[in-house]
């Protein structure tokens, strides 16, 4: 099988190997092209974004306004810090050409003059890397002012890395732009849409790395080509980062559509002491589980993932065997989301605090079967009611875990209802509950 | 109503303003609906999440979706319901969530009874708590004498750092932190710089911001007496509630009024009320002991017999009125003395100045702005005046007016401009024009283009700019390269204005100026634009004076006069002289009569003159009209009853002209008979008699209680001399009641003396009081304006342009400095105003501090009007050479003529 993201050549990310191996065609091919045409080719490989909403690539730029006299933007996600995901980081690690490639065609498609790419902090070393590819790609004039005589054509763009500070919502395209802008990491209101206000107000897109990274490719061997790879909904290869309980971690890049059971058993080689699997959170750590008895037949492709009751996110893949405690693991969760809210809107920024102390609460062996309730209806009522998908990622593992695993979440727990009698005094207007309905 | 819509709300349908958003909407229905992130004045940013209500897609969808009613456009046709059982739920599992941190502390929370959170806690229904945690706490902040800080009430809906930052232009505030622990407060502790801070109280829904001076000398909202008043700080005329318990002057907040001062009041305006507690006080009426020149307390009737013995053998009396009077004390003292003897008390040189700004007003065809008008102008241009120190609403005005022009570019994105957070980044840091030329840097120069200029240099810039649009307006030769670059820019600014607006004032006390900013706006009327042209005065009278029927001539021309015509009583009414003019001048006038009385309430270098005071009653003791800067009439009303010995000025003068056999003024018994003698006498103030209900004004027979009907202890009050409850004292001048009984519905605009509705207990009740969110109150905003521009008429143009200004070589040439803190006679004395107040100093460019190698702080020697002075030195990097800053009315600073020229002395 073809690999696009990670081949298997060495020093790939070194200039010349990369244009060894054809890199930098894309883009001359690209630009012997309108940009419409462009985007008619991505749109038609069926490209879905990889960071996390497999949102349609080629759509999302068609969205960008064609007569507009204010700058347009790009802007490139390497943010990732959803906790399972690290498939980023080995594009710019391995092959950052690619991306740098798909960069300049994806500007060129919007008719961008600039693109950021958005990276996050604790990827020191990665925005190193990447640093020095962007250097040498503008040493070779690649990107900026010298493109059009290498590359053909009138059209120029420049690349700029931009380093966050460590907040996971920033990654939450609205916040990346005011975290660009030097605001605070909040996230904004939609509508309105990127592609009408983004990055100080002008029209912008913005795409995962690995989204954009996939763009050379569909250049240089056809939407067809492309659109042939795994499973047709949801085309091309997908970079899984596989973690937890298996044998060999890592990254592997494979056709969509893949048996997430081919996935843990074939490629991450298994469960370690052939242990059982209890749980499996196929698309970072905000996608709903799995129980172990409902992997098999599971396609890893966002419909197939969807029909199975979970997302494929960043598909970023955390096996957890029978001896995993869930309600330890849902408690760290549950902390990483609280401490990455913004503090916005209200549903996130008190839910996620108040489920973390629950969930501590019953991680200490002193929660009773009411705290069950009151986590999901906490986590129900943040869910789509939020301004960003923050409260929703924060949601989503709460009402799942307990959904999916009630049993061993009942057996963390004391059962007895422990609710203090309610205020009858209040029920004036017939709000408290009355004891008995508690009782029942 | 601009474009409108239908909609459904729970089954009814409705005809609404499609520009405006859901929740404006419900709120305009009277509908409740609960919310705190939205603010009428600063717009939607969806972050509560309070105000979720259920949408529909159409008549078949049953399930609906919850959408936040705040950022929700109209559409027409739309199908919502408030009432929906999941909606509620919801709603109530917000407030919930923000009690999960909230430490509920309430009975010892300044905002309890007054809390927007208390009502929208009751309304979502939320009383149980599901929440076994401990709650997060902070650290506390000192923010200066006005506002407190209790960051753990904080629920996180960012409104204070919306409006400080974003609506007021402050700088040293901002949210810090993440998640469920965001703070809000300054970097470190210390003063709020904003001098729009106080508004942080109201905006504020919780208890976190809350009135420090209120705090010294609390009582709940149920249990103080309230009045509607007029704000008496400044010329602009902010409409304010004043609040009193047990004799003392609690409080003073923003009275609603849509075409004024909006939901807002500036620092001064909301903190300056403490004088009126002041030990410095007059109480009671005093009587100087001729041997001891010691004053005596007198009662009432006896001060009245006093003066009538002073007045018996006195052959011709002087009047001096005063612009922080009300208009009935001055025409009552006019009444008196008759026009010529009546001066007003100010300068003649500002009398000069206000005179010719009226005039140009009347009989011009621009017209003069409120200050609603001028948040909605677009290009600005200000004409010497230090906007944020001399009138400082407006200056809060022009933050908004600069926003009008990048606003607009959200229409064709179909952006509703209530989006405040979509508007904002689209339009960035995008300002409107606005050019302000002052000698000295401004608060606003960051959201302007400045010009640092003497008076006479800013004249000719703004006849540069007249003479772009008229040749009636005469050229200016021998203007600077920088002159004509920057008049070019204004000129083509204004061109491409869609309402443009002049503002000028007398602060620098140019006539050129004044002049400058009339032709600037009669030009463009000419060459058919539009041009709005604003005045401010220096006190919240002044314009009444200025339209007054009397001479016009001040405090100079008194002493002249005496000279030619001797007189023996000087009554003063309101008026510290020593404010006006040159100490040795009026020791010398004052020494010049047999008797000074003086009609005041606190004691100043003047009453410490007379021979006689009369203690009237300030602002929140009596009833009168003021007329702004704008050219509105206003009416205050008194608070509470403050005893026989303390009245309104106009009433006591009356008792001296019946005590002096002037029997026909006997008809004169309460205020409308003031009112109506003087519009009868004056036509210009025609009408003003009906700018409030009459005194005999009853709603189903009742009076308006000034108390709200929860006020409690009133039995109690007294109980401690005797278990009898007094009778209440009884208002004859106007139809509010002394207490808590009366019409409990909502009282006609210009008498509401607290917002309060049913489950809206909080001042956010002023929803209930408006036709629709943000506009008019119902029945329409209080006050009338007097001044309309003439139509028709081609303006006169002004031609006398002056001379460049030009340094002197060993002179400088004196320009004011005010001071929001400071400069006001009034407010200095609350102590938290105080505190803020410089001390004496003089301003030195930084220039001419170089080359006379002055350093900051060092003394210097100052040579005026034949006295030297030695005061510190304040450089300043914008003042132009040659120009010396001399800071208005501080406490200790000798007065110091502008437009004289000083000479330096290095101590
Ligand atoms: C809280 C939050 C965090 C996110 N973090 C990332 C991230 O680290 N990287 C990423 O590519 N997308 C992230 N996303 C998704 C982005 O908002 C956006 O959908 C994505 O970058 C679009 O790129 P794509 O269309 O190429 O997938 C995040 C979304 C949310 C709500
Ligand atoms: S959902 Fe959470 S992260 Fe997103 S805006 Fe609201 S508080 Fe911030
Ligand atoms: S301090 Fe007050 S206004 Fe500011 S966020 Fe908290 S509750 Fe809202
Ligand atoms: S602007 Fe003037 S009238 Fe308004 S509150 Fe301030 S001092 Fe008072
Ligand atoms: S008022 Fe609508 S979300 Fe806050």
């Amino acid at each position: 099988m073809e690999k696009i993201l990670l081949p298997d050549i060495k020093n790939l990310h070194q200039i010349d190997v990369y244009i060894q191996n054809g890199g930098y065609e894309a883009v001359k091919k690209a630009y012997k092209r309108t940009p419409d045409e462009v985007i008619d080719e991505v749109k038609r490989s069926g490209l879905r974004g990889r960071g996390g909403a497999a949102f349609l690539t080629g759509l999302k730029w068609s969205f960008m306004p064609k007569n507009t006299d204010k700058p347009k933007y790009l802007c490139v996600n390497g943010d990732e810090s959803e906790p399972g995901s690290f498939k980023d980081r080995q594009i710019f690690e391995f092959n950052p050409h690619a991306l740098i490639e798909g960069i300049t065609i994806a500007c060129y498609a919007i008719q961008a003059k600039a693109a950021y790419v958005y990276i996050r902090g604790e990827y020191h070393n990665w925005i190193q890397m990447l640093q020095k590819a962007l250097d040498d790609a503008y040493a070779r004039g690649f990107v900026g002012e010298k493109m059009p005589e290498t590359l053909g054509g009138s059209f120029s763009c420049n690349i700029y890395i931009h380093k966050g500070a460590g907040a996971y919502v920033c990654g939450e395209e609205s916040s990346l732009m005011n975290s660009i802008e030097g605001k605070r990491g909040y996230p904004r209101v939609k509508p309105p849409f990127p592609a009408q206000f983004g990055l100080w107000g002008c029209p912008t897109t913005i795409n995962n790395v690995e989204t954009i990274s996939n763009v050379p490719t569909i250049i240089n061997k056809g939407w067809e080509w492309f659109s042939k790879i795994g499973e047709p909904r949801h085309p091309g290869t997908l970079l899984f980062g596989v973690s937890g309980h298996v044998n060999k971690p890592g990254v592997y890049e494979l056709p969509s559509g893949v048996l997430l059971t081919d996935l843990i058993y074939k490629y991450a080689g298994g469960v370690p002491g052939n242990k059982k699997i209890k749980c499996v959170i196929p698309g970072g750590s905000s996608m709903p589980p799995l129980r172990g008895d409902q992997l098999e037949g599971v396609k890893m492709d966002a419909e197939s993932l969807k029909a199975a009751g979970s997302a494929i996110g960043t598909g970023g893949v955390m096996v957890m065997d029978e001896d995993t405690d869930l309600v330890r693991v849902l408690a760290r969760i549950a902390k990483f989301y609280k401490h990455e809210s913004c503090g916005q809107c209200t549903p996130c920024r008190e839910g996620t605090g108040w489920m973390l102390k629950t969930l501590n609460r019953i991680a200490r062996g002193e929660g009773t079967s009411s705290d069950l309730d009151l986590l999901t209806d906490v986590a129900k009522n943040i869910e789509g009611n939020t301004i960003c998908a923050l409260g929703d990622a924060a949601a989503w593992p709460v009402k799942f875990f307990i959904q999916r695993f009630r049993e061993e979440f009942e057996k963390a727990v004391k059962p007895e209802v422990s609710i203090p009698v309610a205020n009858k005094i209040h029920s004036m207007r017939n709000t408290a509950v009355p004891l008995a309905e508690i009782k029942k | 109503m601009a474009k409108t819509a239908k909609i459904t709300v729970d089954g009814k349908t409705y005809e609404v303003d499609a520009t405006k958003n859901l929740l404006e909407v419900c709120l305009s229905l009277k509908l409740d609906l609960p919310y705190f992130c939205w603010h009428p004045a600063m717009g939607s940013v969806g972050a509560c999440r309070q105000c979720a209500v259920k949408k529909f897609r159409d008549e078949n969808d049953k399930v609906g979706k919850l959408f936040m009613a705040c950022m929700e456009p109209i559409v027409d046709g739309m199908i919502i319901s408030i009432q929906d059982a999941e909606a509620k739920e919801f709603r109530k599992g917000v407030i919930e969530w923000l009690m999960t941190n909230h430490p509920h502390d309430c009975p010892v929370c300044d905002e309890g009874g007054e809390c927007h959170l208390q009502d929208m806690t009751v309304m979502t229904g939320h009383d149980y708590r599901r929440y076994r945690f401990k709650k997060r706490t902070y650290k506390n902040q000192y923010l200066g004498p006005f506002i407190n800080h209790e960051m753990n009430r904080c629920i996180q809906c960012y409104r204070c750092v919306r409006y400080y930052r974003d609506y007021a232009g402050g700088k040293d505030f901002d949210v810090f932190g993440v998640h469920n622990t965001v703070y809000f407060g300054r970097h470190e502790d210390g003063v709020l710089e904003n001098e729009f801070s106080g508004n942080l109280v109201e905006v504020c829904p919780t208890g976190v911001f809350t009135d420090k001076t209120l705090g010294k000398h609390y009582t709940r909202k149920w249990d103080q007496t309230y009045a509607p008043s007029i704000c008496v700080h400044c010329s602009v005329g902010c409409n304010t509630i004043a609040a009193e318990r047990y004799g003392l002057l609690r409080r003073v907040q923003s009275r609603y009024n849509g075409e004024v001062n909006g939901y807002f009041l500036c620092d001064r305006g909301r903190f300056g009320y403490e004088f009126v507690n002041s030990p410095k006080r007059i109480r009671k009426p005093l009587r100087k002991n001729k041997e001891t020149r010691q004053f005596e307390e007198l009662g009432s009737e006896d001060a009245l017999k006093y003066i009538r013995k002073l007045l018996s053998d006195s052959k011709r009396i002087i009047g001096i009125g005063s612009a922080r009077a009300s208009l009935e004390s001055n025409f009552t003292l006019l009444s008196f003395v008759e026009k010529q003897n009546f001066y007003w008390g100010e300068s003649d040189r500002n009398i000069q100045l206000i005179q010719k700004q009226y005039d140009i007003l009347r009989n011009g065809p621009a017209r003069t702005p409120s200050l609603r008008d001028i948040e909605k102008c677009d290009v600005v241009i200000v004409l010497g005046e230090d906007l944020t120190n001399t009138a400082p609403m407006i200056a809060l005005a022009l933050r908004q007016s600069v926003r009008q022009e990048p606003v607009q570019s959200a229409t064709p994105y179909r952006i509703p401009h209530w989006q405040d957070q979509a508007v904002r980044e689209l339009t960035q840091d995008e300002k409107g024009p606005i050019f302000i030329a002052t000698p000295l840097a401004t608060r606003l120069d960051e959201i302007s283009e400045t010009y640092r200029a003497a008076a006479d240099d800013i004249a000719r810039l703004g006849f540069m700019v007249a003479n772009s649009f008229s040749d009636r307006s005469p050229l200016v030769s021998g203007a600077t390269d920088e002159q004509k670059k920057l008049s070019g820019k204004i000129s083509e600014a204004l061109k491409k204005a869609k309402r443009p607006l002049i503002i000028a004032g007398p602060s620098l006390q140019s006539e050129a100026v004044i002049e400058a900013a009339a032709n600037i706006a009669n030009a463009m009327i000419t060459s058919g634009k539009t041009c709005e042209l604003c005045f401010t005065v220096p006190e919240v009278n002044s314009m009444g004076m200025a339209m007054m029927d009397i001479t016009h001539q001040g405090i100079e021309s008194a002493f002249e006069a005496l000279k030619n015509k001797p007189a023996d009583t000087l009554i003063i009414l309101e008026n510290d002289l020593y404010r006006r003019a040159e100490e040795q001048a009026v020791d010398s006038f004052l020494g010049k009569f047999k008797n000074v009385i003086v009609l005041d309430y606190l004691e100043n270098s003047t009453s410490l003159k007379a021979d006689a005071v009369l203690s009237s009653g300030s602002f929140a003791e009596s009833d009168g009209t003021f007329v702004n800067n704008e050219g509105r009439a206003q009416r205050f009303y008194q608070v509470y009853d403050a005893g026989e010995n303390i009245k309104e000025s106009w009433r006591w003068l009356r008792d001296i002209m019946l005590n002096s056999g002037l029997h026909e003024f006997g008809k004169w018994k309460i205020l409308s008979d003031f009112t109506n003698a003087l519009s009868k006498a004056m036509p210009v103030f025609d009408g003003i008699n009906n700018i409030t209900p009459p005194p005999g004004f009853r709603i189903a027979g009742e009076k308006i209680p000034r108390e709200p009907f929860r006020y409690s202890g009133r039995t109690a009050m007294f109980a401690n001399k005797s278990v009898h409850e007094p009778k209440p004292p009884e208002d004859i001048d106007s139809p509010l009641s002394f207490t808590m009984e009366g019409y409990r519905g909502k009282p006609p605009s210009s008498i509401i003396p607290f917002f309060w509705s049913p489950g809206w207990n909080s001042q956010q009740a002023i929803n209930k009081y408006q036709i629709e969110i943000g506009g008019a109150l119902h029945g329409g905003d209080p006050g009338k304006r007097l001044i309309e521009p003439k139509s028709g008429k081609t303006p006169a143009f002004f031609t006398k342009i002056p001379q460049a200004f030009s340094p002197r070589n060993g002179d400088w040439f004196v320009v004011p400095v005010y001071h929001i803190f400071g400069s006001e006679e009034l407010s200095v004395n609350a102590p938290g105003i105080n505190e803020l107040t410089p001390k004496p100093y003089v301003m030195i460019s930084s220039e001419d501090a170089g080359s006379l190698g002055l350093t900051s702080e060092k003394q210097i020697e100052l040579e005026a009007q034949g006295k030297t002075y030695s005061l510190p030195a304040k450089l300043n990097l914008g003042l132009p050479k040659g120009l010396i800053g001399i800071p208005k009315g501080l406490p200790g600073m000798p007065e110091i003529k502008t437009g004289s020229w000083v000479r330096l002395k290095m101590g």
